[in-house]
């Protein structure tokens, strides 16, 4: 520890030259003999009165952050009608109370100077950031007037894309009101795999799904958590475990944040957490440490699998006439429907079916899949960089705590087959993941081996374990199919139901008579079929480049597309200036963009919609979209208008609405065809999705005393402004784990319209949907896999979890390009948002490579010195910096810090632009070569998930030191405004 | 020049652990904040949206690797005043703007007598305050002075920003001459450091350090190769693992 404070000192020394007070030793010293006259000093000591008790504020008023995607409360404090001070709100769930650097940052977003003022209209050409400001009025007609020739004509030729949007509830159902299925936010980049992984096997997943039991797990394991998501939740948390003394053990290729707090880092192999993952259940099964009660009870290890060699239904599960799934009973040795649960059901052998062919349980599958040798400790290490001894070590401290740790909670519960039980016993095993697990190709996979993990050991749901947040868990998956079929979309019609649901069957798919994508991202197609959150990196390229089909309109909303939120940039800028020959026109002919701010993809739309600030809007954080439940209460909230906007700018949801009514879209209108909702809060308040359920749950019915389900209450949003802006509705206490099992929370669940029904939710182990599109590629199932996509839905399309190594790293040449290269965000930025917080780029305003010391040793590389990063597709010049705590084989980079001049406000010599860079510029859009003569995108090939994770660079010193300008080098965008 | 009292009431201070400082800069947006919020004295920014950003900071985090080897950690050090019993940047100051309370020991400076001289900033040797050259004065940490007394707030509320901030509760506020305060049990408990104390300029803050940890995998692995196994049931009787897996399987549901 003494040499611990050693460096403390040495890096205060260095602190001293950094604020050049390094000159001024010597009078210091001078100063310090100075120290013997102390005594006689006191006496003429003296101090003056000062103001103690200063008010800040006239008023203040709660509200919701949005500073980033974790929805902390706040307290804003108002003077003369301003912002003055923000601070975290201790009466609400979230964050009790603190605030991260970004939400007390988030005053100096209100007062950027990025802020646009008024709706633009394109008068340069695309790129030129030539614009003049019109009214309103002049920019709802010309959106009208576009809009409603594409949905008169071909509603498809539309399509809406969100960012980080927080009001997916409104946009989604605005898409299908209008009658296209080219709907997504921007899930297709972050998280699907994670969302898609879960919602597939246990109904549930992370983050806004599900957390950790934090006040009773006894081991936490971190797979590759970006440190920006969850925040405050998260730290909290990790600070409780820390005080408890509670493991935390963090896999991720670097340490920073989490990491460096944790007490153990796994600095694993980028892509390889799925291995590692399949290894410790390798481990496990050696140990014969599996609760094989709960496996019986909650999951679909005992269904029995049709096993007969080229069997047309191999690898279904086998079924009674009612189609309940068979299991075989080892004390009546006969057949029996797997869901009368009962621990005399196997769990491995080989069975006879009444029709002659063979089947045995799928958990005989699963155990025969991981303890092959292929999934040992010692062939796992090499690929994932982690000792054989540690992959050992980890699974016996997981099997220890889980099954030498029980947690018990006395509580009487009745479980769904009506067996009462006088406690809840729990394995105290916990798990959060995120992006790093999620944005590879084999993410989605990967992603289902670490909730094998979880469930082998028992802990989904338990004391101590995973819990589910309301209105999770749901149906694996839910029961929610996309819309945009060929007959779902026709001209001047909305679509009937919703543009983005969950696949069970290759009939399921947005596919027309060939097999082509019905979708402008060929989500739900061949190429990437249980794509829940869509292919929003695909859009661009797609619509450009007209396949499957060409675009008349792209309306994105708070999506950075022109820059940080889109892989290959200078590809993406050729595709939104791209010139249609036959037309003379841009290939994209349309787009209406917005946003808050000027960002760089401003200059590329040809309308722009300028949006407010999270403090000037109505919002709604609703149980129909991204919650923020708690595992013991289901809780959605609000943002209000705590000052007005002092410019020309709407919120985007109100110019949404409006839009709508102009168009007449169905549920926006009244009969008489006038407008049915005045703004977002009039609609927050009575849009009704059927049977009592609107946008919140609070304080519903007409007076306010219903929950849950109930007409709409014009006082609703009062109550909320009353309560902190939240609404907390508890879970029960004889329903708080097990869920998915318990026939208390089923029952409440289903009363508050979370489910639509109180079945148990068995986690599927094995994935029998997946099994559908196999057989389909076997031309067994109908309908069958074109051709052309056999080989790749064969490949990855296997109902048991398995890993395989990236698509992208698969293909390349592996001598060449020996880097993963990631990146992640710094817990103080959030997205592209933060640099043009005067505050925030005074902690960050430019970024570097970080790489493994021994290897820049190798490459003759020490800090700042310039160093050119490629990629099969592209160069990027940039500065390198060296540390310890990084993986060999790896480098990375803050995400978004890198910036276009001419963007946010800032002046064109900022360093975000000079030596800032972003690694998009070396990810292809799609996989290097052709794949059985289709090109598919870079993306996960189950979810569509793009893979910007997977990406690997070959790193070599600059051959010119002088260069002090990153590259690529990008021509500053202009903000030519012509104001009104 | 400046004379300070013979002692102090109390000493109030901060306890902050970096054993749990995740380096997420909440401490510091905060404490720019609510520091910025008297309209006369903001702590001011410089070229906000330039070339070169830049302002005052009277709390900042520094992350850092403590060595290149397989015991390197990654530590992120919160660095503001630390309200030395002994500041030598009062005893500088050559108008009495730098001063120790007696009440309380917070340092602070009177920006009505300051004359941005600079004398403390040379003398600190923490680097703990900041030049607002735009205000001509020196600024640095107040421990919220204007809060925590502060009747128009909340009992609750009554703590430096930068303390009810902190999302991992990393950073604590009380009494060090109260060896019954929380602080000072703490800091007794968790062996808290006062930072270069061999100055002698005797700082009331306290720093905890990071807790022994599992340094590596590697380095805890082969330190733990003799530790007892989970199970010890493997049969190895000549049988693969999945033969030994499903006979447990059978004696289990037997």
């Amino acid at each position: 520890m003494c040499y611990f404070w050693f460096l403390v000192k040495i890096h205060l020394v260095i602190l001293f030259k950094q604020e050049k007070l390094n000159s001024n030793r010597l009078i210091k010293n001078d100063l310090a003999l100075s120290e013997g006259n102390a005594e006689m000093a006191k006496a003429g000591y003296k101090q003056p009165e000062i103001e103690l008790s200063k008010s800040i504020s006239d008023e203040i008023k709660t509200t919701t952050c949005y500073m980033c995607a974790c929805r902390c409360g706040i307290k804003v404090y108002l003077k003369d009608n301003k912002v003055k001070y923000i601070e975290g709100n201790r009466d609400h769930p979230v964050n009790k109370g603190v605030l991260c650097g970004k939400g007390a940052a988030g005053i100096m977003q209100h007062y950027s100077p990025a802020r646009l003022k008024a709706p633009l209209k394109r008068v340069g050409p695309r790129g030129s950031g030539e614009f003049e400001e019109i009214s309103w009025d002049e920019a709802l007609t010309l959106a009208t007037s576009w809009l409603s020739e594409i949905r008169n004509n071909d509603p498809r030729k539309m399509a809406l894309f969100t960012g980080r949007d927080q009001s997916q509830a409104l946009t989604g159902w605005w898409a299908s009101q209008f009658g296209t299925p080219n709907f997504a936010a921007h899930g297709g980049f972050c998280s699907v795999n994670m969302a898609a992984a879960g919602l597939h096997t246990f109904g549930g997943s992370f983050w806004e799904f599900g957390e950790p039991d934090w006040d009773l797990t006894e081991y936490f394991m971190l797979w590759g958590v970006a440190e920006d998501h969850a925040s405050n939740p998260i730290k909290k948390a990790i600070g409780k475990l820390k005080k408890r003394g509670v493991k935390i053990t963090v896999i991720n290729p670097i340490r920073t944040g989490y990491g460096a707090v944790a007490d153990e880092w796994i600095g694993i192999k980028p892509g390889t957490d799925g291995l590692f993952a399949g290894a410790l259940i390798h481990q496990l099964l050696v140990n014969q440490a599996v609760d094989i009660d709960y496996l019986q009870r909650y999951t679909n290890a005992t269904w029995l699998v049709i096993n007969s060699p080229g069997a047309e239904d191999l690898g279904l599960i086998a079924r009674d006439d009612e189609g309940n799934p068979l299991a075989y009973d080892i004390v009546e040795s006969s057949l029996v429907n797997a869901n009368q649960k009962s621990s005399n059901h196997a769990l491995h052998g080989e069975y006879t079916l009444p029709n002659g062919r063979n089947a045995t349980p799928s958990f005989s599958l699963i155990a025969n899949r991981f303890l092959s040798e292929e999934y040992s400790p010692k062939s796992v290490s090499i690929k994932t960089g982690v000792a054989a001894e540690t992959i050992i070590r980890i699974a016996d401290e997981l099997a220890k705590t889980a099954f030498e740790k029980e947690r018990r909670i006395e509580q009487e519960w009745t479980d769904w087959n009506g067996v009462q039980h006088s406690e809840f016993i729990g394995r105290p095993v916990s798990m959060h993941a995120m992006r790093g697990i999620s944005a590879h190709s084999n993410g989605f996979n990967s992603c289902r081996i670490i909730h094998y993990l979880q469930i082998l050991l028992g802990a989904i749901d338990c004391p101590g374990g995973f819990r589910y947040k309301p209105p999770f868990p749901k149906a694996v998956p839910p029961a929610l199919r996309p819309a945009g079929k060929l007959e779902d979309v026709r001209p001047g019609e909305p679509m009937p139901g919703a543009p983005l649901g969950f696949v069970t069957s290759p009939s399921d798919l947005l596919v027309d008579h060939e097999g082509n994508a019905l979708r402008i991202d060929n989500a739900y197609s061949w190429e990437a079929p249980f794509s829940a959150h869509g292919l929003m990196h695909m859009v661009i390229h797609n619509a450009a480049n007209q396949k499957p089909y060409n675009l008349e309109l792209l309306f994105l909303y708070m999506a950075n597309m022109g820059w940080n939120s889109s892989m290959d940039i200078p590809e993406t800028l050729n595709n939104l200036t791209k010139i249609n020959p036959e037309t003379g026109e841009y290939a994209i002919p349309r787009i209406i963009y917005s946003d808050a701010y000027y960002s760089e993809t401003i200059a590329y739309a040809d309308l722009i919609l300028p949006d407010t600030t999270y403090l000037e809007r109505w919002d709604a954080i609703s149980l129909l979209d991204r919650p923020i439940s708690e595992p013991n209460a289901a809780i959605d909230a609000i943002r209000n208008p705590v000052v007005k906007p002092d410019r020309d700018v709407r919120p985007f949801q109100t110019v949404l609405i409006e839009l709508g009514a102009r168009l007449g879209l169905p549920g926006m209108i009244n009969n008489d065809g006038s407008p049915k909702y005045t703004d977002y809060a009039d609609y927050i308040t009575n849009h009704e999705r059927g049977n009592g359920i609107g946008t919140l749950a609070g304080w519903r019915g007409e007076d306010g005393d219903q929950v849950g389900v109930g007409s709409p209450n014009q006082d609703q949003l009062k109550r909320y402004q009353e309560n902190n802006c939240f609404f907390s509705n508890a879970v029960p206490s004889n329903a708080r784990y097990f869920k998915h099992a318990n026939r208390s929370y089923l029952k409440w669940a289903k009363s508050q319209g979370f489910i639509n029904s109180t079945k148990p939710i068995i986690f599927e182990l094995y994935n029998e949907a997946l099994q559908k599109f196999r057989l389909s590629a076997d031309g067994k199932f109908e309908p069958k896999v074109p051709r052309l996509h056999q080989k790749r839905i064969s490949s990855y399309f296997d109902p048991i979890a398995f890993w395989y190594p990236t698509l992208e790293e698969s293909k390349l040449n592996g001598e060449r390009y020996r880097f993963h290269a990631i990146s992640q965000r710094p817990m103080h930025m959030y997205h592209s948002w933060g640099s043009q917080n005067a505050w925030l780029r005074q902690i960050s305003n430019s970024n570097k490579l970080y790489m493994n010391r021994k290897r820049g040793a190798e490459l003759d590389l020490k800090d700042d010195d310039w160093i050119e990063v490629s990629s099969h597709i592209g160069k990027v010049l940039c500065q390198v910096k060296l540390m310890s705590g990084c993986q060999i084989d790896t480098v990375w980079t803050w995400n978004a810090i890198g910036k276009r001049a001419g963007a946010w406000g800032l002046n064109k010599k900022s360093p975000e632009f000079r030596k800032g860079f972003l690694l998009n510029h070396l990810i292809s859009t799609l996989l290097p070569e052709k794949e059985g003569g289709f090109h598919y995108s870079n993306s996960d090939p189950i979810t569509g998930q793009a893979a910007w994770y997977d990406l690997k660079v070959h790193i070599q010193k600059a051959k010119s030191s002088n260069n002090q300008r990153s590259e690529p080098y990008f021509l500053p965008i202009a903000a030519n405004i012509k104001r009104k | 020049m400046t004379d300070l009292p013979s002692g102090t009431d109390k000493k109030l201070g901060l306890l902050i652990d970096l054993d749990i400082c995740v380096g997420c800069h909440g401490c510091v947006t905060s404490c720019k904040e609510w520091n910025s919020t008297d309209d006369n004295l903001p702590l001011s920014d410089f070229d906000s949206y330039g070339e070169a950003p830049d302002g005052i900071f009277l709390n900042r985090v520094h992350g850092y690797e403590t060595d290149d080897g397989i015991s390197s950690q990654t530590v992120h050090f919160p660095r503001s005043c630390l309200h030395c019993e002994q500041p030598e940047c009062v005893t500088v100051c050559p108008t009495g703007a730098s001063y120790k309370r007696q009440e309380d020991g917070i340092v602070l400076v009177n920006p009505e007598t300051c004359i941005g001289c600079k004398l403390c900033s040379w003398a600190c040797p923490y680097g703990a305050r900041e030049y607002d050259h735009k205000q001509g004065i020196m600024k640095k940490c107040t421990l919220c002075v204007d809060r925590i007394y502060n009747e128009e707030l909340e009992e609750e509320d009554r703590k430096p920003a930068c303390v009810l901030a902190c999302p991992t509760s990393a950073r604590l506020f009380g009494d060090f001459s109260d060896p019954q305060s929380d602080v000072s049990i703490l800091s007794e408990k968790r062996g808290g450091v006062a930072l270069m104390d061999n100055l002698g300029y005797k700082p009331v803050n306290r720093y905890l350090p990071p807790r022994k940890k599992h340094i590596t995998s590697e380095q805890n692995s082969k330190n733990n190769a003799n530790l007892q196994r989970f199970s010890d049931l493997k049969p190895s009787n000549g049988n693969s693992k999945l033969e030994n897996f499903f006979s447990w399987l059978d004696q289990k549901l037997s």
